[in-house]
């Protein structure tokens, strides 16, 4: 009776078309001890279902966030920072408000000699007017002395005639 | 999602992601190799999880296709395969002989049969899904999945009467 339904669900299960159920009941006939002779040869198959269903995966995934996105971040914090410095660091080192004040203190004082030195040089070039007064006075000299020139021509000429 | 969220999601089912992906590669550690790829792209896609209707259903479609592209792989990079095959084949048919361990027969008849028929015999007889669960996974019809288990049953059986009979005689 036993052996007549399995056989009938063997032949089921051959065509697939057997439910899980009758699967389960299957393989509990075949891995159990009272297997028929002419059928013996299903037992390593059922056996082999139920041994392999035991294997297991043992090995560790190791689950950690991926690497490269951090780095990238760790690469985008760098790059600000490197920016931020190169704002700063001019305001930090460049002069402070003293060493600014001294700054225009000196060229203020640079530009008062300066004043100083273009107005000598104005009075120099006054000087250099009345040097200039001079010259006119030479000149005037000269043309009168070029009118003495013409008044010995003409006596040069009043003695030839003689 | 937190790594012990993902952990419990992924237990019950990580020991079938490693069976399906070590009956189609054969080599256990090629098979562990997979099996952490498949969680770590899971884990990678933690935040859109939640949206799948079925993680474990999911993960074997990924696991079926991504086995199956690391084959097809393998096979294109050399042609040692064809030689390594026939050395394999004969060293484990002498090693049956030798041990007549009847377990490693059904294995390997396993072994021999075509790939889609391999998974679904994984999928069926070992894993016992049910059909609809294996025909989401699967992308095919629930008829054409049980036409292929049953060749596959059919195979086996006619290989295992075959080595029965041998045995006996």
């Amino acid at each position: 009776m036993v052996l007549n339904s399995i056989e009938k669900l063997l032949e089921k299960y051959n065509n697939g078309e057997t439910s899980l159920k009758e699967e389960a009941q299957l393989r509990a006939y075949f891995t159990g001890d009272n297997v028929a002779d002419h059928l013996a040869h299903y037992k390593p198959l059922f056996q082999f279902f139920s041994s392999a269903q035991e294997e297991q995966y043992t090995k560790d995934v190791p689950l950690k966030t991926t690497k490269t996105i951090r780095l990238y971040q760790w690469i985008s914090v760098a790059a600000v920072t490197v920016l931020m410095l190169g704002l700063m660091i001019p305001n930090i080192m460049g002069p402070t408000a003293e060493e600014k004040r001294e700054a225009e203190l000196a060229y203020n004082k640079t530009m008062e000699a300066l004043n100083l030195l273009s107005i000598g040089m104005n009075e120099g070039k006054q000087q250099l007017g009345a040097l200039s007064m001079v010259g006119e006075n030479l000149d005037q000299g000269i043309e009168s002395a070029s009118m003495l020139g013409e008044f010995t021509k003409t006596k040069n000429r009043i003695f030839k005639n003689k | 999602m937190k790594q012990a969220d993902f952990v419990n999601i992924v237990m019950p089912f990580k020991d079938k992601v490693f069976r399906l992906a070590k009956r189609l590669l054969v080599s256990r550690e090629e098979a562990e190799d997979a099996t952490q790829e498949i969680l770590l792209k899971l884990w990678k896609n933690k935040e859109k999880i939640e949206d799948y209707k079925n993680v474990e259903a999911f993960s074997m479609t990924m696991t079926k296709n991504f086995c199956l592209d690391r084959l097809k792989s393998k096979q294109a990079q050399n042609l040692k395969i064809v030689h390594s095959n026939y050395t394999d084949s004969s060293a484990s048919l002498q090693r049956q002989v030798e041990v007549g361990d009847s377990l490693n027969w059904v294995s390997k008849i396993i072994e021999d049969l075509p790939e889609q028929q391999k998974i679904i015999v994984q999928l069926r007889d070992i894993e016992q899904y049910d059909f609809a669960e294996i025909s989401k996974m699967l992308e095919m019809n629930e008829t054409a999945i049980r036409v292929a288990l049953s060749r596959a049953r059919k195979t086996i059986r006619q290989k295992l009467t075959n080595t029965h009979n041998y045995g006996v005689k």
